[in-house]
């Protein structure tokens, strides 16, 4: 498929702009600061759309078929969401006009603080953050703050073997040491490396629980006992939270800090990697450390409070990624209490459905009642078959691959996440395949190395990508 | 409505297949104490019908009033087809392109951004996206950092103070010293500038046309910046400018493309982006598509130089940015790829609608210019009394601009005004009038 700028002919116009109706004076910018060339391409408007729906063919969302992304909740995006993220009452709004023109952008977000408070039972939430990593690094500059304030100089946060790469990476990025803790055998932080690290050089431990094996961890208010104790802060990566929404409340397992991720478990979409929305909250003693601003309510008047006595500070310009909380808001609105609790109990059931129909065909490392997702191991496959070649067999028979080669501490780890949204006969189907998948592999390996097949390019050579990178067009 | 499509009598089945006789059973790995006994307090559940009634009532509680805000968040033209493509399923429900054989949709027009804003720009490299231009920003400070070893960080007062905001907020975790400089006439004293750089300047920032409006003389900022080896960082927040303004000769350029075919919505979600010169390349953040070939030599698109990344360096990654802005630099891609070379004449478009504004408002009784300098589609108007201005205009439906005062205390009754290709003459000369009484 040829690139948009290889479709430009000169003189083409896909836009109408109005003509000038005031008076046009030259010289307004002097010609050192005026721009020369501007080597757009010229298209028309059929050229463009046909152009993106072409691109548009060649990708593969949750609305084409099965995606059991594990660690990504990628559940069905109501398309309700959609249309009202799009009201022009919600996309037509200046983030610097008064604040009484903005009432109902205000009042949206506070209710949903609001519910996100209940459902997590922390005390106050912030919605600023972009991303789950953007919220991460909001957690642990906090965790920073609140040393630092106590004039307690603690330089390490403990995080263990089986989390996200962006947790020891946020960590770094506010200067802490990073010190990784191991998982026991069943799959969950081993107490005992957890006991010895401690000390009061350690300022937090980031968990994901349910973790990335799939498992809530069992001893976690032991964690938590521990780790203040020690006076240090207990964080939760969020990311997983689909598995207990409505059922347990992290709080009440003894997090001080956590952030979820709107995109994942609240439904809003993925949009190829983005924008999502990574609220961070906290237990009532950390509220004050929070970013700014808040969003208060003044009687009947909601209100930006930018007066938080140990903020953290701003993270972003403005308020946050406002039309995907309107999509979170809408999804809370449409499920509400009965809804929500169905929607963990559901994405548990379906894991633990696909995880005992797959485990009698292929090496289920952690064999125990998982919650919203679960891990194999390419272990045992016959002919050298690896991950990549089960993933990429995925891709011919119509599925998204799940995530592969993640975490890091099992062999060939391939991380399913069926979601609530998908029904049993989905899951029958794509069971059968893998089956099918496995049986490949003993008898005529090569379709599975050779995979895919019938995708718009083959594998491709990653190696050459990064020995010689070509990241622009060039004429 | 849950979205949850099996029957009772399939959770059943399902169930059986496990090996347990209630959902509940597979919590047993959570404490029982744990597990909530009472509902949620939270509204109940509600049908389609309902919950539209009830957001779009939300909605309509927000006025909308033909305004002249700017200040990092523009209302420009949106061509139709944006959202059309923006709103295919194929791209908005996809995650990061991962599998890049299922996802030459989006890889490709994600090399398509990344030529935009290099072509944009003048840089080598671009990334695939950054969350907002102030997160961009301060990623660009903390790679500043880590490229040349210094501490120090020059951001003038001219600069978004939201922006300035957050590089403070990212660059005090570092360690990092962010240095202020004042303004002079509405854009960086020079003076001030060449007093505060030093050998210990890892980079002066500049924003281009600055938060005022202003143009800044950006060659003349490079050479301080050059004579003390420090990084020029340009940062452009009203991108329509680059249609035709210079980008200059920075060695980062960051900014927001929100201008670039992304409705206000409340200030979010907009698009940062970051492009590099070639150097630079291994110690950019966030994530990079390149040029490939599959097995049977066909070109082909896949995240590449991933190294850097989180994923794979953990605490040594450049940042820990994962999930981007990736849908709104699609929309970008699309609304550059519709307005093509008459960017330029959009932008001129905006020129001369200011300037008419300007001209008009600067000759009224207690109004006039705080500065003098070159602008593009913002300027700062000083008058008697902002609040009072702004609050009267409300009950015309029109909010006239904004009070720097928020910002700025020495600013109090200034007024910044936008004004874009989405104002007409008539919308103009009705602000003058209203300006009049």
């Amino acid at each position: 498929m040829k690139l948009i700028f290889e479709k430009s002919s000169a003189g083409r116009k896909a836009v109408e702009l109005p003509k000038l109706d005031v008076p046009e004076k030259t010289d307004l910018i002097p010609t050192n600061m005026l721009r020369n060339e501007l080597s757009l391409p010229e298209l028309s408007e059929i050229d463009v759309m046909r152009h993106y729906t072409e691109s548009s063919k060649k990708n593969f969302g949750v609305d084409n078929g099965f995606y059991p992304l594990g660690s990504c909740t990628m559940k069905y995006n109501p398309k309700i969401n959609e249309d009202i993220s799009r009201l022009p009452g919600f996309t037509s709004i200046h983030p610097l006009a008064p604040e009484s023109l903005n009432q109902g952008a205000l009042q949206l977000m506070y209710n949903l603080e609001k519910d996100l408070c209940e459902i997590t039972g922390m005390s106050r939430f912030t919605l600023q953050p972009a991303a789950g990593s953007h919220g991460e690094l909001v957690g642990v500059m906090i965790i920073k703050k609140y040393f630092e304030l106590k004039n307690e100089n603690r330089t390490k946060i403990l995080i263990p073997d089986s989390a996200h790469g962006t947790n020891p990476a946020s960590a770094a990025l506010c200067e802490f040491e990073t010190i990784q803790i191991k998982s026991n055998d069943g799959g969950c932080v081993d107490l005992e490396d957890l006991r010895k690290h401690m000390d009061k050089d350690v300022a937090g431990l980031m968990l994901t629980n349910p973790n990335t094996l799939g498992l809530s961890d069992k001893n976690i208010l032991e964690i938590a006992k521990i780790l203040h104790d020690n006076g240090s802060l207990f964080y939760c990566d969020g990311a997983n939270a689909n598995a207990v929404v409505g059922v347990v409340k992290i709080a009440d397992m003894g997090f001080d800090i956590v952030h979820l991720n709107l995109h994942k478990t609240f439904s809003a979409p993925h949009g190829i990697g983005g924008p999502g929305s990574g609220p961070v909250g906290v237990v009532k003693h950390l509220d004050d450390f929070l970013p700014v601003p808040l969003i208060d309510k003044n009687k009947d008047n909601y209100c930006l409070n930018y007066n938080l006595k140990n903020s953290i500070g701003q993270v972003r310009a403005f308020y946050g990624n406002f039309s995907v909380l309107v999509k979170a808001y809408t999804y809370v609105k449409s499920l509400g209490r009965e809804g929500l609790p169905e929607v963990a109990k559901n994405a548990v059931l379906n894991a633990n459905y696909l995880m005992s129909k797959l485990k009698k065909h292929f090496d289920l490392p952690y064999d125990t009642v998982c919650k919203h997702e679960f891990v194999l191991s390419d272990k045992g496959m016959p002919n050298h078959i690896t991950t990549i070649d089960i993933a990429k067999r995925l891709l011919d028979y119509g599925y998204h691959a799940p995530t592969i080669y993640f975490p890091l501490i099992v062999h060939g780890s391939i991380m399913i996440e069926p979601t609530e949204t998908e029904s049993k006969q989905t899951m029958d189907e794509f069971a059968d395949v893998m089956v099918k998948i496995r049986k490949e592999a003993s008898e005529n390996p090569e379709l599975l190395r050779n995979a895919p097949s019938t995708t718009p390019v083959k594998r491709l050579d990653t190696v050459l990508a990064a020995r010689k990178p070509v990241l622009k067009y060039e004429e | 409505m849950d979205y949850i499509p099996n029957t009772e009598a399939e959770k059943k089945e399902m169930l059986q297949e496990v090996g347990v006789n209630d959902t509940l059973d597979l919590f047993k790995d959570i404490d029982e104490k744990l597990i909530l006994k009472e509902p949620l307090k939270i509204s109940n559940r509600l049908s389609e019908i309902d919950v539209r009634k009830k957001i779009e009532a939300i909605a309509q509680k927000n006025k909308l009033m033909k305004n002249f805000l700017g200040a990092g968040c523009y209302n420009h033209f949106i061509p139709s087809v944006v959202n059309h493509i923006i709103s295919r399923s194929e791209f908005y429900t996809a995650y990061t392109p991962y599998q890049p054989e299922i996802s030459q949709g989006a890889l490709q027009s994600i090399f398509e951004f990344q030529t935009y804003i290099c072509k944009l720009t003048g840089m080598d490299v671009a990334n695939a996206s950054m969350y907002d231009g102030s997160t961009a920003l301060a990623e660009a400070a903390f790679m500043a950092h880590s490229i040349t070893g210094k501490n120090k960080i020059i951001i003038p007062k001219t600069i978004h103070p939201e922006y300035r905001k957050v590089v403070e907020t990212y660059c005090s975790m570092h360690n990092i010293d962010c240095v202020e400089i004042n303004y002079n006439n509405g854009t960086v004293d020079i003076e001030n500038l060449k007093n505060e750089i030093d050998d210990n300047t890892a980079a002066v920032l500049v924003q281009n046309p600055n938060f005022f409006g202003c143009i800044e003389d950006i060659d003349e900022i490079e050479k301080f910046a050059r004579e003390k080896k420090a990084l020029l960082v340009a940062c452009v927040v009203e991108a329509v400018s680059l249609g035709v303004l210079e980008p200059g000769n920075a060695d980062i350029v960051v900014g927001d493309i929100q201008s670039f075919g992304i409705p206000l919505s409340f200030g979010g979600p907009a698009s940062g982006f970051m492009a590099v010169k070639k150097e630079h390349m291994r110690k950019m953040p966030g994530r990079l598509v390149g040029q490939t070939a599959d097995t049977d030599g066909k070109k082909g698109f896949i995240l590449t130089l991933q190294t850097r990344e989180q994923h794979i360096r953990r605490e040594k990654a450049t940042s820990n940015i994962c999930t981007n802005s990736a849908l709104m630099a699609l929309a970008a891609t699309v609304y550059l790829s519709m307005l093509g070379k008459q960017l330029k004449n959009l932008a001129n478009l905006n020129l001369q609608k200011s300037h008419y504004a300007y001209e008009k408002i600067k000759h009224l009784d207690g109004f006039e210019p705080a500065f003098s300098s070159l602008f593009f589609n913002e300027f700062v108007i000083k008058c008697n009394d902002s609040e009072k201005s702004i609050s009267k205009m409300q009950e015309n439906n029109i909010v006239p601009g904004l009070d720097l005062g928020k910002y700025y205390p020495e600013l109090k009754n200034h007024l910044l005004i936008c004004v874009t290709e989405m104002h007409s003459k008539g919308d103009i000369d009705t602000l003058v009038e209203l300006m009049k009484e």
